[in-house]
């Protein structure tokens, strides 16, 4: 206890001791009304609770109040699907790191404490209502050129005969645990998408699979990239620290490797 | 070409290219300055052959002025890009939990930098300009000495220098290293030469700070 207060330990392993939050929302009835923050107080928030299921207990008591709930992405809550977003006091899915929203838990807060809540901020990330935005954009990044053309007739090569190093395999495999969320564009104050475009280029470019597209998908990705209206990167790497699956730097200067290659060779 | 031009990445290594050529830039230019401290002698000898040398005059210089022009004109295009690429501003966002102060304000210390430039370019390059080729003056390779140290006699233009090449020191600490991720260059070398980098961009404004510093507290006595 800290002046008469749980610390975040007693709150983690006595469910009881709950919290009270003073929240500050972002609410937006449509993408073309304007949004304003709008004020909110929730009582008897605990510790093991995630980040969205706060939002929830706040939905049921506006619900119940009946007023219009609170609308935010979620999907699978465990982190892998990339859905969830939210822009938390100023870091996008929170203060911790190597999370997703869904997996932020409570006990990242103490009572009393002042949340602010808005969606990810990017032109090319309009916002549709409240906190959720349109991520079609890296749909569209990954349309372009995010794929590997492979005849699947019934013949198939099994991916596995190839031989592959190992380093390059492990590599490919880290930069396919993007999840598309988000996040890099969010925190980036240029709002810029390379850490995702870039771990979409590099999951191919490093396999033998990917060097066969590998002029035309780099390419194309990256005007795809700069068409939607993303921001240049500067290598702050706020990218890299706030994304919560770890991508590497490492991967944009690979993409910037593979583009100028590709600018020279045709 | 436009087309390369038009792409991020291709801006990117723009900026990246032009950087590292005012960095070699100002490791030749702190060389040549670092004399007027050590030997006046070879600062006037130096000098005069920068200023004389139809390579360094005709085609020298106008690259150096052309990197100079592409650097902040490309900068502050992307800047532009990059504030309209946000949309709508965040209510509450926290730069500091992410990155460091100065690889999220390239463009304040830029600014700082230009507008010594324009200081700088009118404290010793108008003047010399002037000098050869409208006053047509002639040849003295014993005048730059006295010229450079006059000039860091009033204080307020010491402090000036001194606080352009503090801000010049933080443009370089994300700048010199951030070039070669630009470029593509991220592996086993990227520690060495963000820790070279990192070296450079203390020394070397610092050791530009100590000559405008030196010279104001040693005035030529005639």
């Amino acid at each position: 206890m800290v002046d008469g207060k749980p610390n975040n330990e007693q709150r983690t392993t006595n469910n009881y001791i709950t919290m009270k939050l003073y929240l500050k929302i972002w609410r937006q009835k449509d993408a073309s009304s304007a949004g304003k923050i709008v004020d909110y107080t929730l009582d008897g928030v605990e510790g093991d609770m995630s980040f969205l299921e706060m939002l929830d207990i706040l939905n049921e008591e506006l619900i119940s109040k009946g007023e219009e709930p609170v609308e935010f992405d979620h999907d699978c809550r465990e982190g892998i699907c990339g859905t969830c977003s939210l822009q938390i006091n100023g870091e996008p899915h929170g203060p911790d790191r190597l999370v997703t929203t869904c997996q932020l838990h409570m006990r990242k807060f103490n009572d009393g404490d002042t949340i602010v809540i808005e969606p990810f901020r990017a032109k090319a990330f309009p916002v549709i209502k409240d906190l959720i935005v349109d991520r079609s954009s890296f749909d569209r990044i990954q349309q372009a050129g995010g794929y590997i053309s492979v005849n699947t007739s019934g013949n198939t090569v099994d991916a596995n005969a190839i031989p592959i190093n190992k380093h390059a395999a492990d590599e490919a495999m880290d930069a396919a645990t993007c999840i598309g969320c988000g996040a890099c564009v969010a925190a980036c104050k240029n709002a810029s998408a390379m850490l995702f475009t870039s771990a979409k280029v590099s999951q191919f470019a490093l396999l033998p699979q990917g060097r066969v597209e590998a002029v035309e998908r780099v390419q194309n990705m990256v005007r795809q990239m700069d068409l939607e209206g993303f921001g240049n990167c500067t290598n702050t790497g706020a990218c890299e620290v706030e994304c919560p699956k770890g991508i590497s730097l490492t991967n944009i200067a690979r993409m910037n490797r593979e583009y100028l290659s590709a600018t020279v060779k045709g | 070409m436009s087309g390369l031009i038009k792409s991020s990445i291709a801006r990117k290594v723009v900026m990246a290219l032009s950087g590292l050529f005012l960095v070699v830039f100002l490791t030749q230019h702190f060389t040549i300055n670092i004399t007027s401290v050590l030997d006046p002698e070879t600062f006037n000898a130096w000098s005069h052959f920068m200023g004389y040398n139809p390579l360094v005059q005709f085609v020298l210089q106008p690259v150096l002025i052309a990197g100079v022009i592409i650097h902040f004109v490309m900068g502050f295009a992307l800047e532009i890009q990059n504030k309209k690429a946000r949309g709508g501003s965040y209510v509450k966002y926290k730069g500091s939990a992410n990155a460091p102060w100065v690889s999220r304000n390239m463009i304040y210390s830029g600014l700082v930098i230009l507008a010594f430039l324009a200081l700088h370019f009118y404290d010793f390059w108008v003047h010399e300009m002037a000098y050869k080729y409208i006053e047509v003056s002639p040849e003295d390779p014993t005048r730059y000495y006295h010229e450079t140290v006059e000039k860091f006699a009033p204080f307020w233009r010491t402090i000036i220098y001194i606080v352009s090449f503090f801000l010049l020191g933080l443009h370089l600490w994300h700048g010199f290293a951030s070039s070669f991720q630009s470029m593509g260059l991220n592996n086993k070398y990227t520690p060495g030469i963000k820790t070279f980098a990192k070296i450079f961009s203390v020394v070397i404004p610092l050791g530009f700070a100590f000559i405008a510093l030196y010279h104001h507290l040693n005035p030529v006595t005639h």
